[in-house]
């Protein structure tokens, strides 16, 4: 199930071993991205892109804040 | 993206809005005395607050002209609302020149949900514009 979370919350996950996925293009990744964080853009993110991910811990997604 | 904290990757060393900016700015509240916010801040060798709720989420600002208003007045009644800010990430230059063009002596960085990261000062993103000029936006 999918839940939005705040910075405070992100930051407590990853340090209790959540996966941090940007789903940014590549490039973008290489130019910026949180530390830890793994790239899969969202146009390769299929289901061998997911068998990678370990089901027991949490997956975090972002991309990038525009607002 | 990351509220001013540190990233990774070939732009993460490059100056932005967050990393330049001025995180010890004073902050005021709403119902503050102006003149007290005033002796405050000079105090601390500043000509300028932020005003902020008490999430840090930001309200208005006190810039120099502000802060010589009647002290009897109150920070609300007082303060520039809803002033312009950028987020942490934007590059450096991108700040400065919109600092220069619109003769703004300084500009709130503010999180996404508006919370305060800090002042820059427009003498400081031009000074790190200058030592960078191609710090802009590539991507986006």
């Amino acid at each position: 199930m999918a839940a939005r979370i705040d910075r405070d919350q992100l930051q407590q996950l990853v340090a209790g071993g959540a996966q941090l996925i940007e789903v940014l293009p590549a490039k973008e990744y290489d130019e910026d991205h949180l530390p830890g964080a793994r790239s899969i853009p969202l146009k390769k993110l299929d289901r061998a892109a997911v068998a990678t991910l370990d089901p027991k811990q949490p997956i975090i997604v972002y991309c990038w804040d525009v607002a | 993206m990351a509220a001013g904290l540190p990233t990774e990757g070939t732009n993460s060393t490059r100056p932005r809005a967050g990393t330049v900016a001025r995180i010890d700015v004073p902050t005021a509240s709403l119902s503050e005395r102006l003149g007290d916010v005033r002796d405050r801040v000079r105090a601390a060798g500043w000509e300028a607050a932020i005003v902020t709720d008490p999430q840090r989420v930001v309200l208005g600002l006190l810039g120099a002209k502000e802060l010589e208003k009647d002290p009897q007045l109150t920070v609300e009644a007082a303060m520039k609302p809803g002033p312009s800010t950028f987020r942490p990430y934007v590059p450096i230059k991108e700040v400065a020149d919109f600092l220069v063009k619109h003769d703004f002596p300084s500009t709130p960085i503010t999180t996404s949900d508006g919370k305060l990261v800090g002042l820059l000062m427009r003498s400081d993103a031009v000074r790190e514009a200058e030592g960078c000029p191609d710090c802009v936006r590539s991507m986006i």
